[in-house]
């Protein structure tokens, strides 16, 4: 079964088509890379899934239902989570905080309730933060939950950042570069952990990702983007195979000579 | 503040012109004139000396903290010659102001002014002692500098103790003037006006004693932890519990006048509390916020006003007004709904004007009286017993300012108000968490213009009229002044923010001319040194203080963690 479905997205920003009738089938529980070289369209798409852009035509549906042109929040309420390529944690807020901001289309307690703090709203707020602590464990922030998240180290900002989105329960999970910036020992790990993440919360992920080796290693299917277009889809193996990727990466004629050898030039780059 | 490295001297004589510059300007507007009347030591110190000698005293202690001189005779030198540039600049003042007539331009630069700068003596002693003592100024400030640092802030705690017991003899000989025996020995420290020099010293004597000894432990180092209260339950009823008896035995003690200053002071918090929700919780920044006070203070003009064929009693407007700040806080929240920063600054701003000019327009004169305002407005009545003096009134500020400020607190920490605050932190980020940037918004609108309507009922039934002139800009910036100078998004800030800024110019009513002299340099001053204000909410200081935690954790851990930490 389908979670998410793209039929024919395409974007366009004046005379510039970021994303020209991008088609796919995200399957339930399966780990799902998109990759490209830069500018090839994989952000805007993002943005397009999460409703932060509208696009001009096609439809995205999620689990059935027809998100597109849905308020971001909408979507977010719907079961679609995020995190970002620069980390954009609520920095001035503790761990546990930005866990609860991700909490918070579950939480019901409104106006009157947070004044009154009557019984329902106190235990509700009580189950919260026990849940967030409970997250802050799962992702290996034990203690760290009464930090202000500008002072958490890079590596476990992007944890938090995976937590806080993991709060809102998604049914889809969007992941953008979670390995940026990291090296290969903390990489490793976060290939382990968004293993993990799937294993254990089954949760759908998707993925944008520059790192090659984390991508092949990882991703059960792949989309292969260059210029807003689909050029490639397949298992990985199928991806380094294919002359029209090999092209993208390394540019228009180093396809012809260039065999197997291709996939390890384009994981070390 | 890296300066390039220039000569310490180089820096001491620029400084010595600021600070003579600083003077020149202060006396040449008037303050030290008009504050030359008030004693802060009986016949020794006065106000107006303090004003043109205190920029010597202050550039000194700056500039040393600054470079840091190696020896002390360096220091010292340092003060004496910013001392000496300073005295000259004002010596040059007083000699031009002989010899030319700057009234022309200057009012102020009058004999008088030149008696005060002289100290009342003939010119050429009375000069140079103001260059000596402008010299000991500066030599003062290096000494404090050279002082162990413990004995140092318990000097200017001394300092400032007396400063302020000195201005405020009124007030504290009025507070103190029921309490017996204590009353005659309290009478006894003050003179006509200030202390008395004895008394001055012994003050001071006792405040560095205590503060000395008080500096023994060392102040808690900032955490990157959110401190939590420490405090047990009972403890913290028992402050509260103190804190209320206090405000509610305040109006007798005193007394008409200094009432009337508190319900100015309260019906500043009251307002405050609400701009501190948009601005401080939602980071929303509102210039037009009087126009909330102007609608909740008109409702209750145009609904009790027999003028205007009002009916009602102050209890039965109360509901109506409130419903016409919530609405208009919808209206103005809807079309700036997209506007962030300076655009929704310009706005608000806008619609400020646009309420006080519709009151003050004739087309709508027979609704709101034009520039004539209301009159005969109803004041409440509690149980049958009318409240119209200052002193009773100043109970309704006190039960709106418990009611909001307690509304305040309890949104702060709930769902709510980590909605604001991640509104605040992120925009993007928070509408892709699920939350409805709309009605958060509009909460945060709506609820801060009720806030401000309430103050503006009470207000109208104060004055028990109401007129477009007293709803103008000037108040959103006095409501955002005392938020920023209290702290931003910190609720007992509002408090201080208001005592400090509405209070003064009230008790001192020489500084009432210089008010927004005075609220300019203080911003500025606090941006560069306290940017978390005078009672910082506990989050906001370790946002403005991230580096030091930064380095205080890298001290702690060693090296290993920078890495990791960035």
């Amino acid at each position: 079964m389908a979670v998410l479905v793209a039929k024919g997205v395409t974007k366009r920003f004046g005379g510039l088509e970021a994303l020209s009738g991008i088609d796919f089938e995200i399957k339930d529980k399966s780990i799902y890379s998109i990759i490209g070289p830069n500018g090839a369209g994989k952000t805007t798409f993002f943005n397009c899934v999460t409703g932060f852009y509208t696009p001009e035509e096609g439809e995205i549906l999620l689990d059935g239902k027809n998100i597109t042109g849905l308020s971001p929040d909408r979507v977010a309420r719907l079961g679609v989570s995020r995190t970002y390529q620069n980390i954009r944690l609520f920095k001035n807020m503790t761990s546990v905080e930005n866990i609860l901001v991700g909490m918070h289309p579950h939480l019901k307690s409104g106006l009157i309730g947070a004044v009154l703090r009557d019984p329902r709203t106190v235990r509700e707020e009580k189950s919260a933060v026990e849940e967030s602590r409970r997250l802050l464990r799962f992702v290996g922030l034990r203690g760290k939950g009464d930090m202000m998240a500008m002072n958490l180290s890079y590596g476990d900002q992007r944890r938090l950042e995976i937590a806080r989105a993991l709060a809102s329960r998604p049914k889809i999970l969007l992941l953008d570069e979670p390995t940026a910036g990291m090296n290969p020992s903390e990489t490793q790990e976060m290939v382990h952990f968004i293993r993990q993440l799937r294993d254990e919360l089954a949760i759908t992920i998707l993925l944008i990702e520059h790192q090659m080796r984390v991508v092949m290693s990882i991703s059960e299917q792949i989309t292969v983007l260059d210029f807003g277009v689909k050029i490639a889809e397949g298992t990985a193996t199928q991806i380094q195979n294919n002359p029209k990727v090999i092209e993208a990466y390394l540019g228009r004629g180093a396809a012809s000579g260039l065999g197997q050898t291709d996939s390890k030039s384009a994981a070390a780059a | 503040m890296q300066t390039p490295a220039s000569s310490p001297w180089k820096q001491a004589v620029q400084a010595g012109l600021i600070a003579g510059a600083i003077a020149v300007l202060l006396s040449l507007v008037g303050m030290v004139a008009s504050f030359s009347g008030r004693f802060i030591i009986s016949g020794v110190f006065s106000m107006g000396q303090i004003i043109f000698l205190a920029p010597m005293f202050l550039m000194t202690y700056s500039v040393l903290r600054r470079i840091s001189p190696q020896s002390a005779q360096k220091a010292i030198l340092i003060g004496l010659l910013i001392g000496l540039v300073g005295g000259i600049v004002l010596v040059a003042l007083v000699l031009i102001g002989k010899s030319i007539n700057l009234q022309v331009m200057f009012v102020n630069s009058s004999p008088v002014l030149h008696k005060i700068l002289t100290f009342g003596l003939e010119l050429v002693p009375g000069l140079l002692v103001l260059l000596v003592i402008s010299m000991v100024m500066g030599v003062l400030a290096s000494g404090i500098f050279l002082l162990p640092k413990r004995l140092a802030a318990a000097i200017f705690q001394g300092l400032i103790w007396v400063l302020l017991v000195g201005l405020l003899r009124d007030l504290i000989l009025t507070v103190t003037s029921r309490w017996g025996p204590l009353a005659g020995l309290v009478r006894s420290l003050f003179a006509l006006s200030g202390l008395k020099p004895v008394a001055a010293v012994l003050l001071f004597a006792l405040i560095v004693g205590i503060y000395y000894w008080r500096g023994k432990k060392p102040a808690a180092p900032l955490t990157p932890v959110l401190p939590k209260p420490k405090q047990r339950p009972l403890v913290r009823w028992l402050t509260w519990a103190g804190i209320a008896l206090l405000l509610i035995l305040l109006p007798p003690i005193l007394g008409i006048f200094f009432s009337d200053i508190l319900d100015t002071v309260f019906m500043y918090i009251l307002m405050g509390i609400g701009l501190n929700i948009v601005v401080g919780f939602a980071g929303l920044l509102d210039l037009g916020y009087v126009a909330f006070f102007a609608i909740g203070a008109y409702t209750m003009g145009v609904l009790t006003s027999p003028e205007l064929g009002g009916t009602m009693t102050y209890w039965q407007a109360l509901p109506f007004a409130m419903i016409a700040c919530v609405l208009s806080g919808l209206i103005l929240g809807l079309p700036v709904l997209k506007m962030r920063g300076d655009y929704l600054a310009i706005v608000t701003l806008g619609f400020g004007e646009i309420v006080r000019l519709l009151a003050l327009s004739d087309w709508l004169r027979p609704w709101f009286g034009g520039s004539q305002g209301i009159q005969l407005i109803a004041q409440p009545s509690i149980f049958g017993f009318l409240l119209n003096t200052q002193q009773e009134l100043y109970y309704l500020f006190l039960i709106g300012v418990g009611v909001v400020a307690f509304i305040a607190w309890r949104l702060r920490d709930s769902r709510i108000g980590r909605t604001w605050m991640a509104l605040r932190e992120d925009e993007d980020v928070a509408v892709a968490m699920g939350i409805n940037h709309v009605a958060t918004k509009l909460m945060a609108f709506a609820t801060g213009a009720l806030f401000s309507g309430i103050a503006g009922t009470i207000f109208a039934a104060k004055l028990q009229s109401v007129y477009p002139h007293s709803m103008n800009f000037l108040v959103s910036i006095n409501v955002l002044c005392l938020i920023i100078i209290g702290g931003m998004g910190s609720i007992p800030g509002v408090f201080v923010g208001a005592l400090a800024l509405m209070g003064s110019p009230e008790l001192l009513r020489e500084f009432a001319e210089y008010r927004y002299l005075v609220y300019g340099a203080l911003l500025v001053v606090m941006m560069l040194t306290r940017p978390e204000g005078l009672w910082p909410d506990a989050r906001r200081r370790l946002e403005l203080h991230e580096e030091e935690i930064e380095e205080e954790l890298a001290a702690e851990t060693g090296p290993a963690v920078m890495e990791t930490t960035k």
